[in-house]
């Protein structure tokens, strides 16, 4: 293969190599974001963002390489249900970790969580207290 | 738990989404697939019916092609942060927990625009309250109020784009004339 910088083979080859670098990046920066960011919810943020563009990137280059136009439809839905299932995952963990205190509170310089989760915890402990209380 | 049966009209979006997922993954577009896909999706729908997603009926085509475009480059801009952040900033970084009161009730519209702040920069879903649809975000990089109140305006603005998009007529009005005031 003979780099022909008229012919098409060589701008697809271009773009794809160029997003695979910025891909792989993207998804080493999720990886230094896991490693240097100081709590559980700052690390959902690198876990999330970075990726789902790497991800992108690297199956637009897996169809830009493929040279068929079969391949399109299956790596949109892989994104797609990407795209769904991150923020979802995120919000479980996120919100998981909120509850069981995985964070440092002096690093937030507001937060206006906190009272309502103390709120609804008094209201279930009172509940509790009562004895027929239910969990929600 | 009693569940209406929704309409065929209601339900259309979602079969349509299932036949190209099984086009898709076949990679075969074929009359006979699709067909054999549809038959496979109705059976689906009837047989594991989940609660119904309340759609609105409309569906704006000239709002949702720039929105997903300008989502596009936000999620390219929140990677390039999260990145810069993460090499520069680590462990001094900022963060802040923002409760932000939405206009809709609907919860496709609360859903879509909790997913759309996930991935744009700096934010993240913690919590949400169903009731008064209230989202509480994690918010990354946030040192003074007035970033706080930045984020606030943001994420609304990202709902008013979503509502344009798919809201209800009388979401829609309302967001007329909160941008006309």
């Amino acid at each position: 293969m003979s780099p022909d910088p008229t012919g098409l083979d060589f701008w697809i080859d271009l773009f794809s190599a160029v997003f695979m670098v910025v891909g792989a990046v993207m998804s080493l920066g999720a990886a230094i974001g896991l490693l240097r960011f100081p709590d559980l919810l700052s690390r959902m943020h690198a876990a999330t963002k970075p990726q789902v563009l790497g991800l992108f990137l690297l199956l637009a280059a897996i169809g830009l390489q493929m040279r068929t136009w079969w391949v399109w439809p299956v790596l949109v839905v892989a994104w797609i249900f990407q795209l769904l299932t991150v923020p979802v995952s995120a919000h479980m963990v996120g919100r998981a970790g909120y509850r069981t205190k995985h964070l440092h509170r002096e690093l937030l310089t507001a937060d206006e969580l906190e009272a309502v989760v103390q709120k609804a915890a008094a209201k279930t402990a009172r509940e509790d207290s009562s004895g027929d209380g239910q969990l929600h | 738990m009693s569940r209406r049966r929704i309409s065929l009209r209601q339900e259309l979006p979602l079969l349509v989404w299932l036949v190209i997922v099984w086009g898709a993954l076949w990679q075969d577009f074929s009359p006979g697939n699709l067909l054999f896909g549809t038959l496979l999706a109705v059976a689906v729908a009837r047989l594991f019916y989940l609660p119904p997603v309340e759609l609105s009926g409309r569906f704006n085509i000239l709002y949702a092609v720039p929105f997903a475009l300008v989502f596009l480059a936000k999620v390219v801009v929140a990677s390039a942060q999260v990145l810069y952040l993460a090499v520069m900033r680590g462990p001094q970084v900022k963060n802040a927990v923002v409760a932000v009161t939405l206009r809709s009730h609907q919860d496709l519209l609360v859903t879509a625009t909790g997913h759309v702040i996930s991935l744009i920069p700096g934010s993240l879903v913690v919590e949400v309250d169903r009731s008064t649809s209230t989202l509480y975000l994690h918010a990354l990089n946030i040192s003074s109020a007035e970033d706080v109140d930045n984020l606030r305006a943001e994420v609304r603005s990202i709902e008013a784009g979503l509502i344009r998009i798919m809201g209800t007529r009388e979401e829609v009005d309302a967001v007329r004339t909160e941008a006309a005031a």
